[in-house]
């Protein structure tokens, strides 16, 4: 179908980024997304720190702190971290495996507009009487129908429609790495990204679908009546503890994996060794996997299941300091008698496994079942997981920016700023957050909105809201980088601006839609390395220089997305006060638009386009 | 990734996965139902947990009826044969097996799921509402899920079957209905589970 | 190229052979199927009448129902087949990560200590 090749040429910026399937810029858009939210929720995070700069502090009320606890901790996790890692995995997972495009365009494109109508429900609560105020947890009967106003309605919708676009696209990136790898890349030859991609995209799927079970009773015992967290109808509210955590648990190695598999990446790159160890980094990989599912109840500890129980959950949670001190060991090694080249992206790798380290000791501290009633629930928990969460992924979200930022764009950040930015933001992160564990350790609760004069805690707190500051800076000053370095920053035409290993730097720059004129021969681990060394410095291509074929763009992803969002919307009107329109209309709507548009796509047989011959050729010219 | 299709030699033996993207629909399908696994395991732990929960309100053995369950067993276990049946017409090229057996399948779907609203009617009639226990909302939560499932499962096998009236067998549809049938089959693997922990041990357990 | 994608086949590219194997399949899947209608039947009858002493009645429904839970994916849905490794490996995972989840949904919900 040679006839119809001109559809991507001739389409308006705005209906392209719409209706693309193209996974780079899917990529984009997840970054773009990701980075909105990402900051909004640093605002609130800044809110929170300035009220409790010092004690009794009046800048926001009760009221509105927990409803800031609760959309800061959701958004990080679901809207800010989940989306950045999969900009970066939709970007160079099917680049490092030398495919064309990932295994479903369509899905792809799916998950994100699906994600963003989800975020895009659970940020209108703001103007529907304010917030989820439940923590993002939720635990019940804090968010049961009793006690919970509407903002908890947001936020179970709200995910449930995002949950369905993160596992939509965990399966696409399953099959994508299973079945569209190049001719000799076979599974132990696949960079550290694309297993740790694997792995969580596994994790997501047996994960978010018990979310999607529990935020569905959620919805039914608010709006629908249900006694399953009802104590007086013989409901059980350990139940959503449960359920939630057997989610939650998982979904914290969902987000730290990528970071491994991106710090795996960077520190070879710029230490010019092979990753040290590679075998047992996958199968250290995996075993985290594993474990991460058989631990849930190392959050319920206090709940009173009993002795035995705990103590095997226990003993489960230590296990994973072991595999996780394989990592470790194994990026030490990477570095040791390495050249190393110390820029932005290598001082954010390198610096994330001491501070990785800090954060997992206290993990083994808080997994010791008697002690941990002591933490439960105090900044030091607080302390632990910003150390996970901060100092594991986001600097290698950082690391993975400032590493893959000229593929993905044509030219590098400043490295000047960039490092300006790594420093202030590696000494906020440590003056906010070190101080906390001792803030906790003194008997400061979590998610209390103020203290008292004279508990000692004023001076600990001002420091950290500081570092919080400093944190701030750092972001607003990797903001004017991009800035900066769109307007100012050399353009870059060569394939490896880094001298790097695997194949995403094969390609030229900017990657053409189809990657690779010609699908590659993959010979070693870090293909495009052995090439170097041993080949000519191109790769062997393992197919004929011939059309290529490509899947078209399409509009009903977006309609999918938006017909779930106006949905959710209306079983959230269900209970409101005064709906101007009658809820179930509202869900009606929502259901034939999502139904509608799935129908449509089952129904129209799609089977893209083709690229011809002479325009690769071109455009293979142009870039060498 | 250009798919050449070489329509001389015939409809290969395995037409779902003859090409790349068959491959890719299988290898997804089988993800999803993976996941579907540990959905209906949290549903089914729910309802394990809450069983015992009736406030008052009628128990299990009060209201389950065993002859009405064991029709709609028998029924949804035929089901499930008449769609490998038509998978084995669709291998075989025979395109009219296919959709008899496929229309089959969606009459025995119908009416397993007439009578699954038939038999929430009567316990609602008997005062088992959706909120009059834990218990209650477990159960039609679990049950409803199934039937919703076997409610999609229908709309999508017909909307298949229609489509394709008269397209004969291609590599483009036979990966979709390939899907379809185990979709199909997972449901019924549910149901499985669903009468012997639900209704089985709800009446003798 | 893509316009065959949508064209039907006149013949099918079996074997004679791939055909007589077919056929030993479909009667293998009708066993099956007959064998599961005797697994339900014995099921229902173990619980409607008083063959089996009452403590023995649930952990013999479930090793039914689990029997059958085999049948269904090994048979029904091929995964005895060759080239399922990897959805056999997602349902192996599944029914893994499944069993904690419904033993503590259905356990550890506070009301007994354990």
């Amino acid at each position: 179908m040679a006839d119809n090749y001109a559809n991507t040429a001739d389409k308006s910026v705005l209906w392209d980024w719409l209706t693309t399937v193209d996974h780079k810029k899917i990529a984009i858009m997840y970054l773009i997304a990701g980075t909105l939210f990402f900051v909004k929720a640093g605002v609130m995070a800044l809110f929170m720190r300035i009220q409790l700069m010092r004690p009794e502090m009046e800048f926001i009320t009760g009221q509105t702190f927990n409803e800031l606890i609760t959309m800061h901790g959701t958004i990080m996790l679901f809207l800010a971290a989940t989306p950045l890692i999969f900009a970066f995995m939709n970007f160079a997972v099917p680049l490092q495996i030398g495919a064309r495009d990932v295994a479903f365009p369509f899905v792809n494109a799916l998950g994100f507009w699906i994600f963003f109508f989800g975020g895009l429900l659970l940020s209108v609560s703001w103007f529907f009487g304010g917030g989820p105020d439940a923590g993002w947890t939720s635990y019940v009967p804090l968010a049961s129908r009793e006690h919970g106003g509407l903002g908890i309605d947001f936020y179970v919708l709200g995910l449930q429609v995002s949950g369905i676009g993160t596992l939509v696209s965990g399966i696409n990136f399953i099959v994508t790495i299973i079945n569209m790898r190049a001719p000799g890349m076979t599974m132990m030859r696949l960079p550290l990204f694309v297993w740790t991609t694997l792995v969580v995209s596994i994790l997501i799927v047996f994960a978010f679908t018990p979310l999607a079970a529990g935020l569905a009773l959620l919805m039914l015992d608010r709006i629908f009546g249900g006694q399953f967290f009802i104590p007086g109808m013989d409901g059980n509210v350990v139940l959503w503890q449960h359920i939630f955590w057997i989610f939650g648990h998982p979904e914290v190695y969902i987000l730290v994996l990528p970071a491994f598999g991106i710090i795996s990446e960077v520190i070879p790159a710029f230490s010019r060794k092979r990753l040290f160890g590679y075998s047992a980094m996958v199968f250290a990989t995996l075993v985290i996997a594993f474990l991460g599912f058989m631990v849930w109840v190392h959050h319920m500890f206090t709940v009173g299941i009993g002795p035995v129980a705990n103590s095997i959950f226990a003993i489960a949670t230590m296990a994973i300091a072991v595999p996780t001190g394989i990592k470790i060991f194994n990026w030490l090694f990477t570095m040791w008698g390495g050249k190393l080249t110390f820029n932005t992206a290598m001082l954010c790798a390198s610096s994330f496994v001491p501070t990785f380290v800090l954060g997992g000791v206290t993990g083994v501290m808080l997994a010791m079942a008697p002690v941990d009633h002591l933490y439960h629930d105090t900044y030091f928990v607080v302390a632990h997981f910003h150390y996970i969460i901060i100092g594991g992924i986001v600097l290698g979200l950082f690391a993975a920016l400032f590493y893959w930022y000229p593929k993905m764009f044509g030219h590098k950040l400043n490295e000047a700023l960039g490092k300006w930015m790594f420093w202030l933001f590696y000494i906020g992160f440590h003056l906010t957050f070190f101080v906390q564990h001792i803030l906790g350790l003194i008997g400061m609760q979590r998610r209390i909105y103020t203290y008292l004069e004279g508990q000692g805690m004023a001076t600990m707190n001002m420091i950290s809201t500081i570092g919080t500051f400093i944190m701030a800076f750092a972001v607003v000053l990797l903001v004017f980088n991009v800035v900066y370095s769109a307007y100012k920053s050399e353009r870059i035409t060569e394939r490896d601006p880094w001298d790097a290993r695997t194949l995403e730097w094969a390609t030229n720059t900017p990657v053409p839609e189809y990657n690779f004129a010609q699908t590659p021969q993959v010979r070693s681990l870090d293909p495009w390395f052995y090439e170097k060394v041993h080949g000519d410095g191109t790769m062997k291509p393992a197919e004929p220089l011939d059309d290529i074929h490509m899947p078209n763009g399409s509009i009903l992803p977006f309609m999918i997305g938006l017909g779930l969002f106006i949905g959710g919307f209306g079983f959230i009107m269900m209970n409101m006060e005064n709906p101007i329109v009658p809820p179930l209309l509202v869900v009606i709507l929502g259901a034939v638009l999502t139904f509608g548009s799935m129908g449509l796509r089952s129904i129209k047989e799609d089977h893209g386009y083709n690229i011809p011959l002479e325009r690769i050729k071109k455009i293979e010219k142009e870039a060498s | 990734m250009a798919d050449s299709v070489d329509m001389t030699k015939g409809l290969p033996s395995h037409p779902e996965r003859a090409t790349l993207d068959g491959k890719n629909k299988f290898l997804g399908f089988w993800v999803f139902l993976g996941g579907e696994t540990i959905m209906f395991a949290t549903f089914f732990g729910t309802y394990l947990g809450l069983m015992s929960g009736t406030a008052d309100g009628p128990t299990s053995s009060d209201i389950f009826s065993l002859p009405l369950v064991f029709i709609m067993t028998m029924i949804l276990l035929t089901s499930s044969l008449t769609s490998v049946l038509a998978m084995f017409a669709m291998k075989k090229n025979n395109f009219k097996g296919l959709m008899v057996w496929m229309w089959v399948t969606v009459l025995l779907g119908a009416s397993f799921l007439g009578l699954e609203i038939y038999e929430f009617y009567e316990y609602y009639h008997y005062g088992l509402g959706y909120t009059t226990s834990a218990f209650a909302s477990s159960f039609y939560t679990l049950v409803g899920l199934h039937g919703a499932h076997v409610l999609f499962g229908l709309g999508w096998i017909t909307t298949l079957l229609i489509r394709y009236r008269s397209a004969g067998i291609t590599l483009t549809n036979a990966p979709k209905f390939y899907v379809a049938s185990l979709y199909w089959h997972f449901i019924d693997v549910i149901w499985v589970f669903i009468f012997t922990v639900v209704y089985l041990m709800g009446v003798g357990g | 190229m893509g316009e065959n994608l949508s064209q039907p086949f006149e013949k099918s590219a079996m074997s004679k052979d791939e055909r007589i194997q077919l056929e030993r399949e479909k009667r293998i899947q009708i066993t099956a199927f007959a064998f599961m209608i005797s697994l339900t039947l014995l099921a229902f009858i173990a619980t409607g009448s008083e063959i089996i002493p009452a403590v023995f009645t649930v952990p013999f429904i479930v090793g039914l129902a689990v029997i059958q839970f085999f049948l269904q994916l090994f048979y029904f849905m091929h995964l005895k087949d060759k080239n399922h490794a990897w959805p056999n490996m997602m349902m192996v995972s599944g029914v893994f990560l499944s069993t904690p989840t419904i033993i503590a949904l259905a356990l550890l919900l506070g009301e007994t200590k354990f």
